[in-house]
């Protein structure tokens, strides 16, 4: 355990000297700013809550964003360190790889959370100081929003270990992550809607979208989001979609699925490599 | 005494290259041995077998007492490693980086500072290992090799980049840690340096020990001739050479004669070369070194194998 800590204190360490961290969290909070006072633009002074408008737009900023900066930490994890050599000389220490490979993962998890909570949060905190009215069950849902995106974030950490882990060379680490990003933020929602509209409700149930929905963490995380509550489904467009089939619990059990089975295997390939 | 290295008959094979080929060897505390050979002779891949970075493909080994690749952390807790190009995250200081290799140690943070002072870092421990000299990087990965004074220490072509007054506070340090018991292991491509210090050697040729045991005892078993080589006046070469008739001599230029003597002839030669009316101005004794061992015992075995 202790091993874990010293690792992913390390981790941190290099995320604040090399400005990981200081990037992350201003690029997040630029976003998250400018999504904010823009959103808030067309809705005016009419009913809709204003922090509602706001966790729709970081929401679909987080799906496209949070894996892409999550990747590009966690796809150089084990091959870099290996190319560089460092890796060997941490392997001669008193650490097991699993115990490198999780420590590495709090560290990088770690740094996401912080730029993602701090970045997401200037944006609420700025809303919230030009004297918008926010009630009790929005910050709810916003502080799951942040929750979320943070266990998004982690799958896709956890699928770079995984693709960092298996291959022999950094470039191809890259090439694959980015190969990831496509399909499960773009590409699989793309022939998702295709299959849709070729298929007019003809074999794809309510039940199987909803299956093809969790086989992208991605999705998970925006049914979890955008259909959280009536007043967010009718904002987002999202109201009668997976929504009645899926609940929170099984979206959130999903994502940590997807945590967890790509950092498993990732740890399990990292045992088997040659140094 | 128990060794506090066994390996038994250890094969590695990386697909079809055979990298280290039934080895068998026993390092005891107390010992400085130097471990020679060509490159890709399997002197690396020894020491990370030895380590438990990689599994030998049949062989067992030991590393104070427990198997290393077994997952059991204890022996490691009492070895330094120093890799062959040993590099470090840029973005640390090289105080840092110490600092994170003595945590994993279970060592104070009190040791990093003295440490660094002993590998001649303590100027340059605040800034980035980014911007370190090889030399300087070759100084911190030596520091972290010594962290919480190993009982083994595995150095891999140490010296590189080390300027020569560094080499000798090096060599200074392993002595050290040799009489308190603990066993050095290098590897070098710089022989005459290892010759005066490694109490053993090991010589490897593609996988296979070739040769073990001290200096004096290959010296012995290669039986190479010592050289001697004499000086004489000008024009005193030939009364020279037949001065030493029945000894097989050469001339190496007009006043230099180059005599090679089995081990047991050398004092005979000595003496013939030292007594009264010897056309002899100067004598100069070569015995073979560690040079000429290690081209010996390559050659004896590429004569045997092919």
């Amino acid at each position: 355990m202790l091993n874990i800590l010293i690792v992913a204190r390390k981790e941190v360490q290099e995320g604040l000297r090399n400005r990981w961290v200081l990037a992350t969290t201003l690029l997040l909070a630029a976003l998250a700013l400018t999504l904010t006072f823009l959103g808030s633009a067309p809705t005016g002074t009419v009913g809709v809550r204003a922090l509602d408008v706001v966790i729709v737009s970081l929401a679909s900023l987080t799906i496209f964003l949070l894996p892409l900066i999550a990747l590009l930490i966690s796809h150089d994890a084990v091959v870099g360190e290996m190319e560089r050599g460092t890796m060997l000389l941490l392997l001669s220490y008193p650490i097991g790889r699993w115990q490198v490979l999780l420590g590495k993962f709090v560290g990088h998890l770690a740094i996401l959370a912080f730029a993602t909570l701090i970045g997401y949060g200037a944006a609420a905190l700025a809303l919230a100081l030009t004297g918008a009215t926010i009630d009790r069950e929005s910050w709810v849902a916003f502080a799951a929003m942040i929750g979320s995106s943070i266990l998004l974030g982690a799958v896709f950490i956890a699928l770079g270990y995984l693709v960092s882990a298996l291959v022999r060379q950094r470039g191809t680490a890259a090439g694959i992550a980015v190969g990831l990003w496509l399909v499960f933020v773009l590409l699989y929602d793309m022939a998702l809607l295709g299959a849709l509209v070729i298929d007019q409700g003809q074999t794809i149930s309510g039940g199987v979208l909803s299956a093809l929905l969790l086989l992208n963490p991605t999705d998970a995380y925006r049914v979890f989001n955008l259909s959280g509550s009536s007043s967010l489904s009718a904002i987002s467009g999202m109201a009668g979609t997976a929504r009645n089939s899926l609940g929170n619990e099984a979206l959130l059990a999903t994502l940590a699925l997807w945590v967890l089975v790509p950092l498993s295997l990732s740890a399990l390939a990292f045992s088997r490599r040659e140094l | 005494m128990t060794p506090v290295v066994h390996v038994d008959r250890v094969v590695k094979r990386f697909g079809a290259v055979e990298a280290v080929r039934t080895v068998s060897f026993d390092l005891m505390g107390g010992e400085t041995i130097a471990l020679v050979g060509h490159n890709g002779a399997g002197k690396t891949t020894l020491m990370k077998l030895i380590i438990g970075l990689i599994r030998p493909t049949s062989g067992q080994l030991r590393l104070l007492g427990e198997d290393p690749a077994a997952g059991q952390f204890a022996g490691r807790q009492r070895l330094g490693y120093l890799p062959e190009n040993v590099s470090f995250n840029a973005a640390l200081t090289g105080r840092e980086t110490l600092a994170f290799y003595a945590r994993l140690k279970r060592e104070s943070a009190a040791t990093v500072g003295p440490l660094l002072e002993r590998v001649g870092l303590e100027q340059a421990a605040d800034r980035r290992v980014g911007t370190y000299s090889k030399g300087m990087r070759q100084r911190l990965g030596l520091a972290q090799a010594l962290l919480g004074s190993p009982q083994v220490l595995l150095l891999d072509e140490p010296t590189t980049g080390l300027d020569p007054a560094l080499r000798q506070s090096f060599y200074d340090i392993l002595e050290d840690l040799r009489r308190g018991g603990s066993c050095v292991l290098l590897s070098s491509h710089a022989l005459t340096e290892l010759e005066e210090r490694a109490g053993r050697v090991i010589i490897m040729n593609r996988g296979l020990k070739v040769a073990d045991g001290s200096v004096q005892d290959l010296r012995g078993i290669a039986e190479l001739p010592t050289r001697i080589r004499l000086r004489t006046r000008e024009q005193e070469i030939e009364a020279a050479q037949q001065w030493f008739a029945g000894t097989p001599c050469h001339a190496i230029n007009s006043h230099t004669l180059e005599i090679s003597v089995a081990q047991d002839r050398k004092i005979e030669v000595l003496r013939r070369a030292s007594s009264v009316g010897a056309p002899v101005v100067d004598i100069d004794v070569a015995p073979p070194n560690l040079d000429d061992l290690y081209a010996h015992f390559l050659q004896d075995r590429e004569g045997a194998s092919c």
